[in-house]
């Protein structure tokens, strides 16, 4: 019986809540645009924060408040979310490139070597306010992962081996979370470039190193030192040297791979298999004859800085010649690796043979 | 005996170079002047490539409101001005100067006596002495003595405190100071309590230098209005805060000025450079340095000229032994790691440390088990445990409130943690973010008081 009495009366006190609050919420119903609802049910739903709102509902107020969607892109969703709610809001969707982040860093750690060692918390932004940075490097990437902490898409880690983060171009949604996060502000969120072979053609100076070309060279192997080789090199006029060091203007470059070739310490990262030079067949039977006209072709600067690497280090060097030849063309590769494995001073040799091929496509054009 | 009321921890003094008797460094071939030698702006070199200068000759001006003149070290030719690192390794224009011979410039007057009598009494002279001698706080903090000496209106100086304390390990600069210029520092303090109009001052001296305490008390009996407070043995208490709440019982206001209390703090080494600007017109181009470690083989307090090299002033203490695993700009509690030995001497630099390899390691971190030994430890009060975790999350309001603004960075946090935890190298991270977000919403409100009050002229 005491259930029974309770059961009731609780019901009916449940249903009267229930109507007043029925009323209430008519009374007190906040209007809002219905699209927006329909809007955020478009959006992917990562409030991953890339289009500049806090998460995906603020992406929805703003696009049904914009009066055209110029400059609105959600960069996980792209073209195809953006084609959608310009249908639902009977606008016409701004075209737009998919972007993606680079590293702008390849201080490897053969390339780079430590000057110090850092003890403190695992985080880049606590080294890079307490200190220089463990290598003689300033500018470059640090390597503690602040990047791949704050990607929520699982696109971006440290590859162990040469201590740098890499970016998933399939995971990569372009929010921006590790440019962001990255205290040395190596990372940039470039065009992700037209779509050749399955491969996507991009071009970026992986360096963001200002010091001068021999500070910075000292400090590592990979670092852009600013000679503007690339830049003359360049027939669209997309890159700038500036504070010893070229930057590859994304809507101008042409993905073309001249710079790529022409940079003596391969600072410019391709994301794509670049087309070889063609050098002319006598050269290339030939290194000797052509060496010393290479050579002087060769700016000055350049010269005598090879030279100095190699004097430090000649088995880095030698590995290095290694590496470069297999960029060259095929024909040529055997005969100049094997005087670089066998004896120091032919490696000489091997070094003019590949400053030669490299000037090749100047001296063809 | 007096100290701070809260917090604070006990290292180890390892006081290895106390009553070293002070000795000149050799002055290098070359020496480069870094132009960042003070908080705040950098200064503006005003030489050129070639030109000659001499000890004493103004080679940078202020840089802004918050800066300092630089006078050359040494007399010689300007070589060049290039960019050197600093303590941390990071790139700082300098004025490279090579030096010929040793020729100070004539207004300088270099006799060894001590000027009683203040050569300069008016207040706002002394001040403006003190400017063009580009005195910086020498305690470390590198602060421009001349804003410092210049309280915001409404605020009243009543008591000058100076700050002999010296409670980081290691360090003998100014005990060392004390030991062999008691009376110059005395006239120094008395310059300094003429420029700010007032008639007590205070120096507190930690109980572990009674030599110092003996021979200061000694001498300042002579002196009208000084007063030696010793000190119970206490890290941090050269702390501003803390060395105000030790000598007169005033707590400064949270995101307050210590001159709200009524009271100025100056360094030792500060009133001596004081001395030396107003009695010898002298200005600030060398300072006392410790250069000290338990492997070292000799470690001792030098009086080395700005921009000489740091490794100089290292191999003349021995040079670097084979262990060493650190060498620490400053000391180590709030001293800098240098990556490298190939900073110069600066304004601020009170002590070098190598620190051998089997010390110098870091602990790994274990997980915190809220034993709150650090919030015991903290000077100022705070929560390290939590407002360190606030930073890693980067959860700033709740950084905010829980007034980490208010971190005077001492070290006593990580110090104490039994769980090795970097507590201050995040509450650091943090205190610059939340102290950024603080300044740019103080903008805003600025900028928008303006505009209303444009807008309502308008109407």
């Amino acid at each position: 019986m005491v259930i029974l009495i309770s059961l009731l009366v609780l019901g009916v006190i449940g249903c009267l809540a229930a109507v007043i609050l029925y009323f209430i919420a008519q009374k007190f119903k906040v209007d809002e645009d219905p699209r927006i609802d329909q809007v955020e049910e478009v959006l992917p739903g990562a409030n991953c924060g890339g289009c500049g709102f806090p998460g995906c509902r603020g992406m929805a107020e703003a696009c049904v408040k914009a009066s055209s969607l110029d400059g609105l892109l959600c960069p996980v969703g792209g073209q195809d979310v953006m084609q959608k709610i310009a249908g639902i809001l009977g606008m016409e969707a701004a075209a737009s490139d998919p972007k993606i982040a680079v590293v702008r860093c390849n201080g490897t750690c053969d390339a780079r070597p430590k000057t110090s060692t850092y003890d403190g918390p695992k985080s880049c932004a606590v080294a890079a306010s307490a200190f220089a940075g463990e290598t003689g490097c300033v500018f470059g990437c640090i390597g503690l992962g602040d990047c791949v902490e704050a990607c929520q898409f699982d696109a971006i880690h440290i590859n162990t081996e040469t201590g740098l983060p890499e970016v998933d171009e399939s995971k990569c949604v372009a929010c921006g979370a590790c440019a962001k996060a990255c205290p040395k502000l190596v990372i940039e969120l470039r065009k992700k470039g037209r779509l050749v072979k399955e491969q996507h053609r991009r071009l970026w100076v992986e360096c963001v190193n200002k010091d001068k070309g021999g500070v910075a060279r000292k400090a590592c192997l990979n670092a852009c030192i600013g000679c503007g080789k690339c830049q003359k090199v360049c027939k669209f006029d997309a890159i700038t040297v500036e504070n010893n060091l070229a930057y590859i203007d994304p809507e101008k470059c042409k993905a073309c791979g001249m710079c790529f070739n022409e940079c003596p310490t391969h600072a410019i990262h391709a994301s794509f298999d670049v087309p070889k030079p063609r050098p002319k067949t006598e050269t290339a039977e030939a290194p000797k004859a052509a060496a010393p006209a290479a050579t002087a072709e060769a700016p000055k600067a350049e010269a005598p800085k090879v030279e100095t690497v190699k004097a430090e280090a000649p088995k880095a060097e030698a590995t290095k010649v290694e590496t470069v030849k297999a960029e060259a063309p095929k024909a040529e590769a055997p005969k100049a690796e094997t005087p670089a494995a066998t004896a120091e001073a032919q490696t000489a040799e091997a070094q003019t043979a590949e400053k030669e091929v490299k000037v090749e496509p100047k001296t063809q054009e | 005996m007096k100290t701070f009321r809260m917090g604070g921890v006990h290292p180890a003094a390892n006081k290895l170079s106390a009553g070293v008797a002070i000795r000149p460094a050799d002055i290098p071939e070359v020496v480069a002047i870094p132009m960042a030698q003070n908080l705040g702006a950098p200064s503006k070199p005003v030489v050129a490539k070639g030109d000659k200068v001499k000890v004493g000759t103004v080679i940078a001006e202020p840089g802004g409101f918050l800066s300092s003149y630089i006078h050359s070290s040494v007399s010689g030719t300007v070589d060049k001005i290039d960019s050197v690192p600093d303590a941390t390794g990071k790139k700082v224009p300098a004025v490279f100067i090579k030096v010929e011979g040793d020729e100070w410039e004539e207004s300088i007057d270099r006799s060894a006596t001590v000027e009683r009598q203040l050569k300069i009494t008016d207040p706002k002279e002394l001040v403006d002495r003190i400017f063009k001698s580009g005195i910086v706080g020498m305690g470390g903090a590198t602060f421009p003595t001349q804003v410092k000496l210049a309280p915001p209106p409404g605020m009243k100086c009543e008591v000058v405190i100076i700050n002999a304390v010296e409670c980081e390990p290691y360090l003998t600069s100014d005990h060392s100071l004390m030991l062999e210029h008691a009376e110059e520092i005395l006239v120094g303090v008395t310059a300094l309590m003429r420029a700010m109009q007032v008639e007590r001052a205070i120096i507190g001296i930690e109980a572990n230098k009674p030599d110092a305490i003996a021979l200061m008390t000694e001498k300042a009996s002579t002196f009208s209005g000084i007063t030696i407070q010793p000190l119970k043995l206490k890290y941090p208490q050269g702390g501003e805060k803390q060395l105000i709440d030790a000598c007169i019982g005033k707590q400064v206001p949270s995101g307050g000025l210590p001159i709200a209390t009524g009271a100025l703090v100056q360094n030792v080494g500060t009133a001596f450079a004081v001395y030396q600007a107003v009695q010898k017109n002298k200005p600030l181009f060398e300072r006392i340095v410790t250069v000290t470690g338990k492997s070292l083989k000799q470690p001792s307090n030098f009086l080395a000229r700005i921009g000489v090299p740091i490794a100089n002033l290292i191999e003349a203490a021995g040079g670097l032994p084979e262990d060493t695993g650190k060498v620490i700009s400053g000391g180590p509690m709030m001293g800098k790691a240098m990556p490298a030995v190939n900073s110069y001497m600066v304004k601020g630099c009170s002590g070098i440390l190598i620190m051998p390899s089997a010390e110098a390691q870091r602990k790994e971190a274990q997980p915190c088990i809220r034993c709150a030994k650090c919030v015991d430890a903290c000077p100022m009060g705070l929560s390290p445990l939590f407002i360190s975790k606030y930073s890693q999350k980067h959860m700033w309001a709740e950084a905010e409130e829980e007034r980490i603004y208010d971190c005077i960075e001492c070290g006593s946090c990580s110090f104490t943690c039994p769980s090795h935890r970097p507590l201050l190298d995040w509450i650091r991270q943090g205190k610059g973010k939340v102290m950024g977000i603080m300044r740019q919403r103080a903008a805003e409100a600025k900028a928008k008081a303006e505009a209303e009050k444009a807008k309502a002229e308008n109407k």
